[in-house]
């Protein structure tokens, strides 16, 4: 066995890149409370005090202190930066200095452009020359092969958020393998792979071996990047600090090479726990320090940002990075996946404060470990910071070594990657099934010229009908939007790095999306059980309804619309199925809007549930708002009809409770125990 | 048989132990000053439903139920006493824990139709939140505007049966925040050997906006929200006092 894994029990993982192995062999379960876990050392609040002052300035500047208008952001392009560099003990920056954003070209120069020039800098005009003479970019690559309908569907928003102009993200590299095995390792793997393909060589052999030679050389530049700050990843960490430095490098090359619209870490906590319980007991380090380095590591990742454009930060409410990590979980062989990394990844909440990335997601189960979901529910009380995904759900699908990209991708790490497809609005579809294919807010002839409906009275069957041929246009022309992007970002912003982190046979989800799920079920329930009558305008365009009487409301555990809501789920989605999808790709379907629900219900008219144009859509999964009537029980339970197979990239249902709707509060309700009065 | 229902709360974490499927009946005698839930005073009107048809529903939910179950509150379930019987009846048949929260108003022990309905009642019921408004007789009258000679007994007579029972109290400034009326409460409850968990109440005036909505006048208008603070206050005469109550009936049994 190699020195640097000296302690560890050896097997696969020693011979082959098997991450899952090495912690499958060497993890130690952890069942107990959080009685164990540090606070803060003084260099850790001293740190994150200087972090909270540039947060401060930045905020003053109107949202970004300083941009490189120059370099073009690669994983060699800057030299160490530092906060404060004898105080921390994870480092690492995007660019020479804490909070400077990096420009990354790439997906797109116009895109680039604007992002600095919203934001008050102007690109270099050398760059700007580079990037339209010489160096095509995934956004023109697109905009090059995009036809005349898919042009009209953008615009008319019926697709909308697609990646065409920015990083797809949504790729998770298995950045643990860094720290395990060393930069020189895996290249040695890379190479082998390499000459692994069969000597016939086709468009696939081709393009495949091209990319390996592209991850070599970006591991290569890996290891010079991380020499810049003095560190030798060519070989494998030897301890839990240099372990998360080896991970988080790792991590850092992919946000140094990608501006992706979600750039997740994956499941790392347990991984490193192997580290720190080999280091605890041969004393190496205490308890406090391996929090420090945890604290520093989660600091940084804090301090993850891009340069992005106003209306971006819009569609996603924020400026969000998705630094997803997944928590927890249970394991196959029915061993709980909880360590005390676990516990000490969400101690950050404590020790740092409340933040929204990176996204700590638990990966709940049933059988967790009791001490550990006291601990969650405790810090989420505390910190209204942790989301909780159903892993009883998913281990079926993934095994259990799976992570989360952006809020509910869920992919095996290191072996299953996605194409992130954005969304398609269904709701509207529904209004151009009801006027032909003619856009209700523009009055362009957006989809097919189909028949509109005709009469006073919207009838069930005839909207139906309608609406499937109309469904059936739309996945058509999504299927070939997504096609073409994801062939032009393979082929112009390839994420080197990220997938230098994944093995050869990558599983490709091709991930679609939906939206306005809840007023399609309740428009389709309103024409079915009262009357809908539509009302049109000049140019006899349905721009709004009139509804008589009562009808079952998504959102009430109520079969009759729930059903409504499960069948579109699943019509839709066997309409993507059909499609021939780039790259042997997996089709799948998403439900989980959370951000962008205010765009999507400015451009979306009136629909026949009663919702008016500009009203916001309901976010995800969820009932629309104030529709659901009988408590958050019935609402999950309408949520949790829709059948996962048909929707495996992930339904998200967005909750909110008052604390004191949860439950008693312990102080003043006697119970059980403080009753005995027996005494 | 018909049940007239207010309204159903399905993630009801506050009525009973684990989350449960609460049922909001229509109706009330009482009209206690405090009463946050003005609208279901009156029986008639509200939605109309089965034993059945609730049960369905709460068996499509049930997951969330594991450690919970159902809850009959108002409104004063018992004014619907056979529909209740039914309800609980069924629901025991299914395995669901039963809860009931009561004032208690409706009983008495003198009448043996209406008795042998309790005894029915009792034997389909796990457990008996009784909210006790006040301790005093003349007290009771003012602030419900009944009498409480029945209700203290209801109490006796449900701890007779074996059935488990929470006691509720909403601690009122001036009203039931009283140090010695607080006392006497807990030396009363101390008795009840099936005694398991005290829930006291800190008044809170979120039911004023629909006293507004039904054009009636709120009769605390101005109280404040009591504070955490003076609940805990009041728990711990009360508990006291209770405790007092078991030491003295240990004492007597010993003699």
């Amino acid at each position: 066995m190699r020195s640097e894994w000296n302690g560890f029990t050896g097997g696969n993982w020693e011979k082959f890149v098997d991450v899952r192995d090495f912690i499958q062999k060497n993890y130690t379960p952890y069942e107990g409370d959080d009685s164990f876990l540090c606070g803060p050392t003084q260099n850790t609040k001293d740190l994150w005090a200087q972090v909270m002052d540039l947060t401060k300035k930045e905020r003053e500047a109107g949202g970004v202190l300083d941009m490189d208008t120059k370099v073009v952001s690669t994983l060699t392009s800057h030299g160490a930066g530092y906060l404060d560099k004898d105080k921390e003990t994870i480092v690492g920056f995007q660019t020479d200095k804490p909070f400077k954003r990096g420009m990354n070209v790439y997906g797109g120069l116009r895109m680039a452009m604007k992002a600095c020039e919203d934001n008050g800098y102007k690109v270099d005009p050398e760059v700007v020359d580079f990037f339209s003479k010489h160096r095509k970019t995934h956004n023109e690559g697109v905009f090059d092969v995009y036809d005349q309908e898919i042009r009209r569907c953008r615009t008319n928003h019926i697709v909308t958020g697609l990646p065409d102009a920015y990083g797809r993200g949504r790729i998770i590299g298995d950045y643990r393998r860094v720290a395990l095995y060393g930069t020189d390792f895996l290249i040695e793997d890379k190479k082998a792979q390499k000459e692994s393909f069969g000597t016939v060589y086709t468009d696939d052999v081709i393009r495949g071996k091209e990319e390996i030679a592209e991850q070599i050389k970006a591991l290569k530049e890996l290891t010079e990047m991380a020499s810049f700050y003095g560190f030798d990843i060519s070989k494998p960490a030897t301890n839990v600090q240099e372990a998360i430095q080896w991970t988080y490098f790792g991590y850092l090359g992919a946000v140094k090479e990608q501006n992706g619209a979600a750039m997740s870490l994956g499941r790392t906590a347990t991984f490193l726990d192997c580290y720190a319980e080999r280091d605890l007991a041969a004393g190496k380090f205490t308890e406090e320090q391996i929090q420090e380095f945890v604290d520093h590591f989660i600091m940084k990742l804090r301090c993850v940002k891009f340069a992005r454009t106003p209306e971006y930060n819009q569609i996603f409410a924020g400026d969000p990075v998705w630094v997803t990590e997944s928590l927890g979980g249970m394991g196959v062989d029915g061993r709980t996946l909880v360590s005390k990394m676990s516990f000490r990844y969400l101690n950050t909440l404590n020790n740092l404060g409340t933040a929204p990335e990176p996204n700590l997601t638990v990966l709940w189960s049933t059988r967790l470990p009791e001490g550990w979901k006291k601990f969650c529910a405790k810090m989420s009380i505390k910190s209204s910071s942790i989301q909780y995904e159903n892993d009883d759900m998913m281990r079926p699908i993934h095994g259990d070594d799976y992570g989360i990209a952006c809020c509910v991708s869920s992919m095996v790490i290191g072996k299953e990657m996605q194409f992130f497809g954005a969304r398609a609005n269904l709701a509207k579809c529904l209004l151009y099934a009801i006027n032909g294919g003619v856009d209700e807010c523009t009055g362009v002839q957006v989809g097919p010229k189909y028949r509109p409906v005709e009469g006073d009275v919207l009838d069930y069957d005839d909207v139906m009908a309608k609406f499937d041929d109309m469904m059936e246009w739309l996945a058509t022309v999504y299927v070939n939007a997504l096609n073409i992007i994801h062939y032009m970002h393979d082929k112009y912003a390839y994420e080197r790095i990220q997938m230098a982190l994944h093995d050869r046979d990558v599983k490709r989800y091709f991930a679609t999306g939906v939206a306005g799920l809840s007023i399609v079920a309740d428009s389709l329930s309103a024409i079915k059980y009262a009357k809908v009558k539509p009302i049109r305008n000049e140019q006899g365009i349905v721009v709004s309804y009139e509804t008589e009487g009562e009808f079952p409301k998504y959102g009430n555990n109520d079969d009759r619309v729930d059903e409504i809501a499960a069948s579109i789920v699943t019509t839709f989605m066997d309409k993507i199925r059909k499609h021939h999808v780039y790259r042997n790709g997996i089709p799948t379907q998403s439900i989980l809007t959370i951000t962008s629900n205010v765009t999507y219900g400015k451009n979306t008219g009136d629909t026949p549930c009663g919702r008016k144009h500009g009203a916001p859509f309901a976010p995800g999964a969820n009932p629309l708002h104030k529709r659901d009537t009988h408590g958050a029980v019935a609402s999950l339970a309408s949520v949790a009809k829709i059948p996962f197979k048909d929707a495996q990239d992930g339904i998200s249902n967005t909750f909110s409770i008052i604390p004191g709707a949860l439950g008693k509060e312990d102080q003043v309700f006697a119970g059980d125990i403080d009753i005995d009065l027996s005494k | 048989m018909i049940g007239h229902i207010h309204s159903i709360e399905t993630c009801g974490t506050v009525d009973g132990p684990g989350m449960r499927y609460v049922v909001f009946f229509k109706g009330c005698p009482m009209r206690c000053a405090y009463c946050h839930n003005p609208d279901t005073w009156d029986p008639t009107g509200g939605e109309d439903h089965t034993a059945d048809d609730l049960l369905a529903q709460f068996e499509s939910m049930k997951e969330f139920y594991k450690n919970g179950g159902i809850t009959a509150t108002g409104g004063e379930p018992l004014m619907q006493i056979d529909f209740l019987i039914e309800l609980f009846e069924k629901a025991k048949a299914k395995g669901i824990h039963t809860c009931l929260d009561t004032s208690g108003v409706i009983f008495h022990r003198d009448n043996p139709t209406l008795l042998a309905k309790f005894d029915h009642l009792m034997e389909v019921t796990d457990l008996i939140m009784l909210d006790i408004k006040h301790i005093n007789p003349e007290e009771h009258l003012k602030l419900c505007k009944q009498p409480n000679d029945n209700i203290l007994d209801f109490a006796k007579y449900i701890d007779e049966k074996g059935v488990d029972i929470w006691i509720r109290h909403v601690i009122v400034k001036d009203i039931t925040l009283v140090d010695h009326y607080l006392d006497e409460l807990g030396y009363f409850i101390g008795g009840l050997k099936h005694l398991k968990a005290l829930d006291v109440l800190p008044y809170h005036n979120m039911g004023e906006i629909k006293y507004e909505k039904l054009g009636i006048d709120y009769p605390l208008k101005g109280m404040e929200p009591l504070t955490n603070q003076d609940a805990i206050y009041a728990r711990e005469i009360i508990l006291k006092a209770a405790k007092r109550r078991r030491q003295d009936d240990a004492a007597k049994a010993q003699q």
